[in-house]
Order: structure tokens, then sequence, then C-alpha cells
């Protein structure tokens, strides 16, 4: 945001005559639409490629009529179908809460992209408390998703709610114990000093520093997995016992919504995953050779795929066994990476 | 504890099994042949539709006979003396014009028992397996091109009315 001030006020005239207010606003605005943007192609892009993912390791084709080369514009074509379909709300529905839970939905995946470091100097708002506002943020979207649940008036969107509830709110903890093992190198709640942190090459990532944060990468891996519904953890929307979950009752670009936030948070956790352990936009070697977005979305595309990898192979857990999984064995371990990372800090 | 332990290592040891199976497919060929753009080379002898080469037909009706399901509707009649001589291409003097050879491909069994007998091997099934059509009428296909010389007798069959030109 402050390399967009900056720009702006050099580059043109009429900007530096705004009012102050104007001239903090502008650039707010405007990052906020790089990354609204940014989010939405991924979306494009994300659910083309998952769908030639899937079709490739099932040894399919996957859509290959719309648009020519690979079918590459079948998102366009069911962005809109979804617009154009009707828009229904079941009579006992609650409305108000039925209409605002998409929007709750996409907004607390969508606001916590405003702390991820894109580069050395694109970031959103470079918060002192970056990755606590992070997780606070993407909590949101468990309130939207009961509240789905709830408005919908529905048993199986009710049970979705319900599911979401006890999953991400149990997934949260080993999750943030994850982070807090970097934290404890880092000093810094920052996402830009948990980047600068990592300079230097591969085997800075936190990743490779130490057996602990090396482990905590794939805690934090499986529970941001589990957080964002993504198959082995999809119970929330088991299509096979719940019809859809919690959004079995939405239709139209309400129910697109869902379908945004979904992908919009598989890209977030994966961007919070490359900060975090994987150095973020920082190089492979100690000489950066590529530009920091690219080596960034790289790290991020690679994990991305990896949750998609990761969907077409395994089953989904069922609820025991999910919560078993959370509380038995992922939270113990990531009790013993806190307290292994705190003392080799103390050092 | 033990167990405990031994459970985790396996779960993450399956996991990577299965990933490296589903991995090992996603590089590998995939099988789908897409269709309306590629198509499968048909066996030598497949039974698609029927088709007479209707200049060799000597009008000899073998293969109405032989029809299980009757679905060839066959009319001739007999060439004058004094038109002139013509012949299959095998050489077989044709003596009769015939002026309605209609196949039925609705009522078609594809057990090409017609095709056996016919003594100048004017009638074969074709490789042709996409004949698609709007009403079950079109899937009357007429071969004949002789006009008959006094008008047609309205013909009867049991099963199907064929239409007459």
């Amino acid at each position: 945001m402050d390399a967009i001030f900056v720009w702006l006020s050099g580059n043109i005239a009429a900007y530096a005559r705004l009012p102050e207010s104007l001239q903090r606003l502008i650039p707010m605005v405007l990052a906020c639409l790089i990354c609204l943007t940014a989010a939405l192609l991924f979306v494009l892009m994300a659910t083309w490629g998952e769908r030639k993912i899937a079709a490739h390791m099932q040894d399919r084709l996957g859509p290959m009529r719309v648009g020519g080369w690979h079918g590459w514009a079948q998102p366009l074509a069911d962005g809109v179908k979804l617009l154009l379909k009707e828009d229904i709300i079941p009579a006992e529905a609650d409305r108000f809460l039925f209409r605002m839970a998409p929007v709750l939905v996409f907004v607390g995946g969508f606001a916590a992209f405003a702390v991820i470091p894109f580069t050395s100097s694109f970031i959103a708002a470079d918060l002192n408390i970056g990755i606590l506002y992070a997780v606070a943020i993407t909590a949101l979207g468990v309130v939207g998703i009961i509240m789905a649940g709830w408005s919908s008036n529905n048993k199986y969107a009710l049970y979705g709610g319900m599911r979401a509830a006890a999953q991400i709110v149990s997934y949260e903890i080993p999750s943030v114990l994850a982070i807090l093992t970097v934290i404890i190198h880092v000093g810094s709640l920052s996402m830009q000093e948990i980047v600068l942190a990592q300079q230097g090459g591969v085997w800075n990532w936190f990743l490779f520093r130490n057996p602990f944060t090396f482990l905590a990468f794939f805690v934090y891996f499986l529970a941001s997995l589990a957080e964002v519904n993504r198959t082995p953890f999809d119970i929330p929307e088991a299509e096979s016992e719940l019809v859809a979950g919690y959004h079995t009752e939405y239709s139209g670009m309400r129910f697109a919504f869902f379908y945004l936030a979904e992908y919009a948070n598989m890209l977030l956790v994966s961007c919070i995953a490359t900060t975090l352990f994987l150095g973020g936009w920082s190089g492979f070697l100690s000489q950066p050779l590529l530009p920091g977005a690219f080596l960034f979305l790289i790290k991020a595309m690679f994990l991305v795929f990896v949750q998609m990898w990761l969907r077409w192979t395994l089953p989904r857990l069922r609820v025991d066994q999910l919560l078993h999984m959370c509380w038995k064995v992922l939270l113990p371990i990531a009790f013993v990476l806190v307290m292994g990372s705190g003392i080799l800090a103390l050092k | 504890m033990g167990r405990y332990f031994k459970d985790i290592f396996d779960s993450v040891w399956t996991i990577l099994l299965g990933m490296k199976v589903t991995i090992k497919h996603f590089m590998g060929r995939n099988k789908t042949l897409q269709y309306p753009n590629e198509r499968w080379t048909l066996p030598e002898r497949s039974r698609m539709r029927l088709f007479n080469k209707i200049e060799d037909c000597i009008g000899c009706g073998q293969c109405v006979r032989a029809c299980p399901v009757d679905c060839i509707y066959m009319t001739t009649e007999k060439r004058g003396k004094d038109e002139l001589p013509i012949y299959a291409s095998d050489g077989t003097p044709i003596k009769l014009r015939v002026t309605q050879f209609d196949i039925d491909m609705s009522l078609c069994c594809y057990c090409n028992l017609c095709t056996y007998p016919c003594p100048t091997h004017c009638l074969l099934m074709t490789q042709e397996y996409e004949f698609a059509v709007y009403s079950k009428q079109e899937f009357l296909y007429r071969f004949a091109k002789d006009k008959p010389l006094a008008p047609p007798k309205p013909v009867h069959h049991a099963s199907h009315a064929a239409p007459v030109q």
C-alpha cells in the first residue's frame, strides 16, 4: 500500500492536492482491488485446474470443449451459468441471515489477503500483528457457515454448519500452535518480518530450519486443510451424507460465493504456509534470480496443487476420526513442537 | 504408546503411497477417446447399416426370404423381351426390374443373414453407424431407382405398413 502511495504522489500531480483522507483512501481501495482481482483470477484458474487435475488423476481428460484449448473457458461458462440461475430462497428460511451468510464467508476469507506479503513491497497492510489478524479474520468464515446452516431451515444444512463449527474451531488450535513455533524464532507477528527472517536460501526457510519447524509445517498444512473444508476433511459438505452440507439450499450466485470462498481460502492458507515456512517471496538461493511475486506464487501454487492432489487421493474421514486426529494426534504433537522450538530459540 | 506412534507412522506412510499412485496416473496417459473428433477403427466384419448396390441387384428376393424380422420390402416386375439386355457386374443377366427395394433399419436386427444368399453380392453391411434421425420414417432406406411401368399395387405387411412412393 505504501508503494502505491509513493508511486501515486510521485507520478500524479493532482493526487498531492487531494485532501489527506482521500490520499490515504485511494491506495487502500487500489490495493484491495488488486487483491480481489488476483483472488478472482485464481478462483477461475483453480476451478479449471482442479477439474483437470481430478480428471488426469483418474485417467480422464476433463473439460475439453469450451474455448478451444483444453476447455480453458470452462470456468467463464460456469460463472455465466451461475449468474443466470434462479436465486431461490426457501420459504421457511431466515431471509436476512440467509442473504448475509455467503457474503460473510467470502469476506472472512478475502479480508485476510490484506496481510499477505506478495513481494517485499506489495502488501496491502503490513500490520505488526499480521498473522494474528489473519487467524482471527478467517475465523469469521465459521460464523458465516453456521449462519448459512441455521438460516436455511434444513436439517442437512444445519448438520453441515454444526460439523463445520466443531471442525474449524478444533483445528484452529493445532494450526495456531504450528504458527507459534515459527513466531518463537522470529519474535514478531508481522508477516513481512517473518519473511525477512528467512532470507538467504532454502536452508534458512523455516521448513528446513530445525526439525520442530519442519514438522510444524505438516501440522499446519493438515490443520489448514481441515480449516478450509477440503477433502479428506470435507465433512461439513460431505455430499454422500449431507446432500451438500451448509450450502444445500443455496443456488445461483449465492452458491457461487461459497464456491469462491472455498477456493480463495485454499489460496489463503497456501499463502500463509508459504510465508511462514517456505520463505515467502525470498528465493531458493541466497541471491534471488526471479522476481519475488513470481517465487511467492510458485510456492503457493505448489501447495494448492498438493491440496488438490490429496483431495483426489484420500477418502473422507468420519466425524469421530476427524476429531480424534485433531485432539489426540495433532494437538499433542503441536505442543511438543512449540516446546522444542522454544528450547531451541532460547540458545 | 508404541502403538500410537506406529499408527501415526502407518497413516503417513500409506498416504504417501496413495499419493504416489495418483501422481503416477496424473503423469500417465489418459484413456479418453475424444469421440466426435476421433473414432475407433471398427473390426473388419462389423455389422452396421445395410446398403444395396442396386445396379447389381437381380431382384431374386432371397434376402427378403432370409430376413428373420421382415424388414426388407421388394417389388419387381418382368423386363420386356424387347428391352436391352443388362447384366450385373459379375455377368449375371438382370431379368427383373426392381421397382421397390426398401430396408427399414429401425426393424433390422443386424443378423447379417440377408447378405449371405445374395448371388451378386450387392447387399452388404457397411461400417456406417451414425445414422440417428428425427423420425422413425427416416429409417426406411429406399434403394430402387427404376420406376414401375404400371402404378404400384398397395403392399400389405402384417407388422409394418411401408409407405410406397
